[in-house]
Parts: structure tokens; sequence; C-alpha cells
């Protein structure tokens, strides 16, 4: 079977500065992965050039068949990537409920406003507020939720729990569960592997702008302590 | 005859009018301005020039074609916004990436452009355009006289005004441009085709422009530097109400508009300087204007 999305030797430069040295990696259908490193490492690097919003890059990159190089960067949502930004990007002239619906809907398939509401309850409440009067967790539920209306087959999501409380992180551990239950595609940017490991299939360790470890996730506890090395936690 | 201060009823309100018909005209076209800037990032220094072109669209209709007011209150914006949508596509979009500067030296260029194009074909004085049948004669309000033309310019900017906002405050169209004001890569990655949201913002202001450019056309004469005189003014209104701030814009047009009609009553060798000892004001109190963010 092919892989939903294909990186190889994916390079990317922020003006004359070179970040990404020839990234590979691959992601199955259905499958989650986490890509662990350091700040400054080029994980958000990745995720924002595989969307498309980096353009000076080079290399291939191929979603679900499609060559993904040429296409500009409103067709990469339509192709069906879905991308929450680690500053995750809620508009403020814009009230909850329409920072949820901003998004068009790509494909068949996206969860419906009641099922979304279900799994995020709060935001239900608070449909009429401006979006960033919500708390940071609230937040990136939010920044989450519009993405899975839009019926698309693979989320790149980048840090979701940075600064957020515990009971947050451990709801957003359970919407990711739901979502691979439902087949959903991830690629999950992440420092935080004690959240990773329960939520992610397989893992890669950045450096550098490469991709320099794969390992799946029964394999962690080997790894342990070379990640506490190069994450430096 | 009544008297408010020493000034007479009539003369009062008589001028109270004149501003709130000037504030019309500044509200229509710092609410363009506000919303291409809002978006583009563009200070917008064509838009005099638009407003102009909006005026002899009507007039040239009315000449060439025989079209009259009416159509021309579309016609013109309709085709001043192509022709926005030209310049944004071919010119003001290879811009965006520089320093600001170059959007507006670039449009100040273009104003200077199309007014010498008017300016060798039609010369510099001004052509009557006459009032629509329709709205000729004035109406006894009680207290005064009103033209019937100068009612019309004020609810139908009024009118215009209130469409815009609600577009803007209300629709999904509006959202994406609010959206896209705030960030615009994020809105594109979500799969909105935001260059081409840009280049119907940038119409969008000229028609708007444009259709200030008609209304004004029976009550100022037709002439290429009609945008010049009230561009500058307008930038005035812009910077009181906040860069980028719609309905600040559209209030602050009508205030100051009536501002200056005040002043007129009580201090008429102040009144065409009213609205910049305002500006100056306001920008030592509050820098980012009356309804701008502090950044």
């Amino acid at each position: 079977m092919n892989p939903l999305l294909e990186v190889s030797d994916l390079q990317a430069w922020y003006g004359e500065s070179h970040v990404l040295h020839g990234v590979n990696l691959h992601v199955n259908e259905g499958e989650t992965i986490c890509i662990l490193g350091r700040n400054g490492m080029g994980k958000t690097t990745t995720l924002r050039t595989i969307m498309g919003i980096l353009r000076k890059r080079r290399g291939t990159i191929r979603f679900a068949g499609e060559d993904m190089m040429g296409v500009p960067l409103h067709r990469s949502a339509r192709a069906g990537l879905g991308f929450v930004p680690e500053e995750r990007g809620i508009f403020a002239s814009l009230t909850v409920d329409e920072n949820m619906t901003l998004p068009p809907k790509v494909a068949e398939g996206g969860m419906t406003s009641d099922e979304i509401y279900t799994l995020f309850p709060n935001l239900l409440e608070r449909r009429g507020s401006q979006g960033t009067k919500l708390s940071g967790g609230e937040q990136q539920m939010l920044a989450m939720a519009r993405i899975l209306r839009t019926g698309c087959r693979c989320i790149l999501l980048d840090e979701p729990t940075e600064g957020l409380a515990p009971v947050i992180i451990q709801r957003i551990g359970d919407v990711l569960r739901t979502l691979k239950a439902r087949g959903m595609t991830v690629v999950l940017v992440e420092q935080n592997f004690r959240f990773a490991e329960k939520v992610a299939d397989r893992f890669y360790l950045m450096d550098h702008g490469q991709m320099v470890e794969e390992f799946p996730t029964a394999d962690l506890p080997q790894h342990r302590d070379a990640l506490h090395r190069a994450l430096g936690v | 005859m009544t008297t408010i201060l020493g000034v007479p009823l009539q003369a009062l309100l008589g001028q109270l009018l004149v501003g709130l018909i000037n504030g019309s005209f500044y509200a229509l076209l710092s609410l363009g301005l506000a919303v291409i800037f809002g978006l583009l990032r563009v200070i917008n220094f064509a838009h005099g020039a638009q407003y102009m072109l909006g005026a002899f669209a009507a007039l040239l209709l009315l000449k060439g074609l025989g079209l009259n007011y009416w159509f021309a209150l579309v016609l013109a914006p309709v085709l001043v916004g192509l022709f926005g949508a030209v310049i944004e596509r071919l010119f003001l979009s290879r811009l965006y990436k520089l320093d600001p500067l170059y959007g507006l030296l670039f449009t100040f260029g273009l104003a200077l452009t199309i007014e010498g194009v008017f300016r060798w074909l039609y010369g510099s004085s001004g052509q009557p355009y006459s009032v629509p049948e329709l709205l000729r004669g004035t109406v006894n309000l009680g207290f005064m006289f009103l033209p019937i033309y100068r009612g019309w310019v004020v609810i139908a900017s009024l009118v215009a005004c209130l469409v815009v906002w609600f577009v803007i405050e209300r629709t999904k169209l509006g959202a994406y441009l609010r959206a896209a004001t705030e960030n615009p890569v994020l809105v594109q990655a979500f799969g909105i085709n935001v260059p081409l949201l840009l280049t119907l913002t940038y119409a969008l202001g000229a028609a708007l422009a444009a259709f200030a450019g008609v209304l004004a056309a029976p009550i100022y004469q037709v002439s290429p530097l009609m945008g010049t005189n009230l561009i500058i003014v307008v930038f005035a209104v812009v910077v009181v109400g906040g860069m980028g701030s719609i309905l600040g814009a559209v209030f602050t047009g009508y205030m100051l508009g009536i501002a200056e009609g005040l002043t007129k009553v009580f201090f008429p060798e102040a009144s065409n300087i009213v609205i910049f000892v305002i500006m100056a004001i306001v920008l030592l109190l509050r820098p980012a204007g009356l309804f701008g963010k502090e950044a």
C-alpha cells in the first residue's frame, strides 16, 4: 500500500537561511505519527512546508497520489490537508462560530456541527463570543474543531499541548484517539513525548533539519534515554 | 427669527446639512480606503482619482450612450471596479511583499497619471451634470427647504455604508475578509483563494469611490481634479477614525463633515482647517485613531 503522505529529500529555506536539509518521512492512511525534536530543529517548518505555506522548497511531497510541489497554497486544503498552527490562529475579529465555519468544506465525511459540539461542549456555550476571548485550551480545541469540519484526510497538528494544563492535554489526547477511531491521519509535532506516546503509532526524531531516527511507539522505552538527551528534558 | 448663540437657526441648519452632505462623501470614501487598507495594507492614493472616474463615467455614459443617472449609478461603479481589479492584478499584487511605501507610491503615481490623462482629454474646468428629474426640487421641512437631491445623497450614502458594513460583519465573504485581514496565510491554508479576495477587495473599494463620484456629479462639477481636492481631507478622516476600522471610518466621516459645517457657521475662517486640527489633536491623544486598536 502506498503511504497517504510521502515526503522525500525535502529542502526548504527562509530567505537565505537553509532550514530543511532533506527531510524524509511517510504516513500511512489512518496512522498518527509524531515528530519530536528540540526547538529550532525544523519541526514546524516541516509542517509549514508540507502544507505549502513555505514556498521556497525543493524535493518531493506526494499526498494521496498527487504531487503537491506545484500546488498553490489555497489548493492544499482542497487536496485534503488540514493545518492547525502552533499559535492556533484563532481570529479575534470573528466569533467562535465564525471561526468554526471559516475553513470551507473540502470533502464529504467531515464532522457535523453536532458531533463537534459533542466533542467540544465548551465551544457550544461560547459560540457567540469573540474567538480570542476563549482560554488557551478552548482556543486549541477550536483550532482543531474547525479543521475536523472540513472533511480533510490528514491533519498537520503543531504542538497542540504547548502551555496547556494537564486536564486539557488529556482532553486533547481523547480527541486524537476519537479521530484515530474515525480513520483520520495525523502528523503531530510535539516536545511532550509522554503525551505523544499515548496517541502516536510511530515517531520521528528531528535534528538540524533532518529526520535522524524513526521507530514505532512500542520501541519508545529503549529510546527513552536518547530522547531525554536529544530533547534536553 | 430664532437664533442659537447669535447665529440664525436657518444658517445653522443649512450648514449642518452641507456638513452632512460632505460627511456622506467623506464616509463613503474613507470606508473604501479603510477596507482596502485593512486587507491589502495599501494606502490607496488613487482613491480620489477613482472617485473622479466614477463622476466622469456618469458624464460619458450620458453624453456618449444616452444612459441616464440611474444607469450610471450602477454602471460606473462596475466599470471603475473592473478597472481597479485590473490594476490590482497587473500591478498592486506585485508590491505586497515589498515595503508598504511602494504601494503608496504606485497608487500616487497612478492618480497623477489618470488625472493627467483626463485633464489632457477634457481640460481642467468642470462640466455640469444635471440632477436627475426625479430628484429635482425641494421639500419644505418646516424649518428649511431641503433640495431633494441632497437628501438623496445622504440617504444613498448611508445605505451604501450599511450594506458594506453588513457584508463585512455579517456574511461569509465578510468573515473571510476579516480573517484574511488578520492572517492571510492561514486563511489561504484553509483553502480560500486569498489573492482573488485581495483583487475583489480592491475592486470593491474602487467601486465605492466611483459610486461616491456619481453621487457627487450633480452637486459638484465633474472635473479631473475633483478627487484631488477631496482625498486629502478623506485621508485625515481615515487617520482620525483609525486605519482599517470600518465603522470608525464611516462614523468619523459624518462626524467630521458636520464639524466642518458647524465651524462654517461659528468661525468661517477655520472651516477649511478644522478637520486637520482635529486630526492633530487625535494623533496626539490617541495615535491609533478614535476607533483603531492600539498597537
